[in-house]
């Protein structure tokens, strides 16, 4: 089925930004394909989940497969899935760090790699990943989260130019904190420290960050390409 | 199989050359080359023909491979040289994924 509405992919939809972002995005008239690790508990038209985890290069190449064969192109890839956890240095997990890198790199560095091939054919594409502001705030008990996310600036800034000549851009955004699961286990006073790092001090809202997808996604963004864009004033 | 895998790369050569200058058309023949001093394609080229060999493969065979991958890319003689050599890779490649 081939289809002039733009085709979307957007990774960790079950909650929070994710979630958000395909609700609005369909809403928008875009065809939304979702995926997380957990099955889904809302339905809705013009979307399509898959249940996977980001970094199993086996399953999201099956995925990428049957996006190919049924819309026969992709337009726009939000990788907004990501994990974080809380803790001192003394007190992480190896376990914990695999699981953050995975997710967080792998999986982002799996979706750019496998989009970017249904993308080039088309000479278009816009890739859209996503940083933290916890890596210029440096922090304290995320280090590996920070870490990873830095390592995604690395990535977007990188490929922006390696994917260029096939008309794909590659930006990023950098959410402040937002009321979701990925903050709940933060001390509120540690949450009100870190919003006075910004410049305008207060929580983020889910239309700040569709507002800069926007931005990155639509067609006369084709010369904006390697860009991060933090929220709040950072 | 080989008869096949070469089919399906003459089939991505064919998508290939729709876009090429008459000058650096490909031959579709196996002692082309590809890629190095003689070689026509450059890296993005290189890059472009692959993915198109992936995805013909996947709609003629129903296999999902990834050419390009870490044996490939670590060998001395590079299998994507000409496309003899990407052949017997890819036809490798199918035969291990059957044997799983």
């Amino acid at each position: 089925m081939m289809n002039d509405q733009p085709i979307m992919l957007i990774t960790g939809t079950r909650k929070g930004i994710g979630r958000y972002l395909a609700e609005y995005y369909v809403k928008n008239k875009y065809i939304v394909i979702g995926c997380s690790r957990g099955v889904v508990d809302f339905e809705l038209d013009n979307y399509q989940h898959f249940n996977l985890d980001v970094s199993d290069e086996k399953k999201v190449k099956i995925m990428f497969s049957q996006i190919r064969k049924k819309y026969g192109r992709l337009d726009i890839l939000i990788n907004n899935a990501g994990i974080a956890s809380m803790n001192h240095i003394l007190l992480t997990p190896i376990k914990t760090v695999n699981k953050i890198l995975n997710t967080n790199i792998v999986g982002s560095f799996l979706f750019c790699r496998e989009a970017s091939k249904l993308m080039q054919k088309k000479r278009f594409g816009r890739i859209v990943n996503f940083s933290t502001v916890a890596t210029p705030l440096k922090l304290e008990g995320e280090a590996i989260y920070a870490c990873s996310k830095a390592a995604i600036l690395s990535l977007t800034e990188i490929i922006s130019k390696e994917l260029a000549d096939f008309g794909i851009t590659v930006n990023s955004v950098g959410p402040t904190p937002v009321k979701t699961d990925l903050i709940r286990s933060v001390p509120k006073e540690k949450m009100e420290s870190l919003l006075s790092h910004q410049a305008i001090n207060r929580y983020g809202k889910f239309s700040d960050i569709s507002n800069v997808i926007d931005f990155f996604i639509k067609p006369e963004s084709d010369f904006i390409t390697g860009q991060n864009i933090y929220l709040g004033g950072i | 199989m080989k008869k096949k895998v070469t089919e399906i790369i003459y089939q991505a050569i064919n998508e290939i050359n729709e876009e090429l200058d008459q000058a650096l058309k490909l031959e579709k023949s196996t002692n082309t080359v590809l890629m190095g001093s003689n070689g026509k394609l450059d890296s993005l080229g290189i890059v472009h023909l692959l993915v198109i060999i992936e995805q013909n493969i996947e709609d003629e065979l129903d296999e999902i491979i990834t050419i390009a991958d870490e044996r490939a890319m670590s060998q001395k003689r590079s299998p994507f040289l000409t496309i003899e050599t990407l052949v017997d890779y890819i036809v490798m490649l199918l035969r291990e994924k059957n044997d799983e």
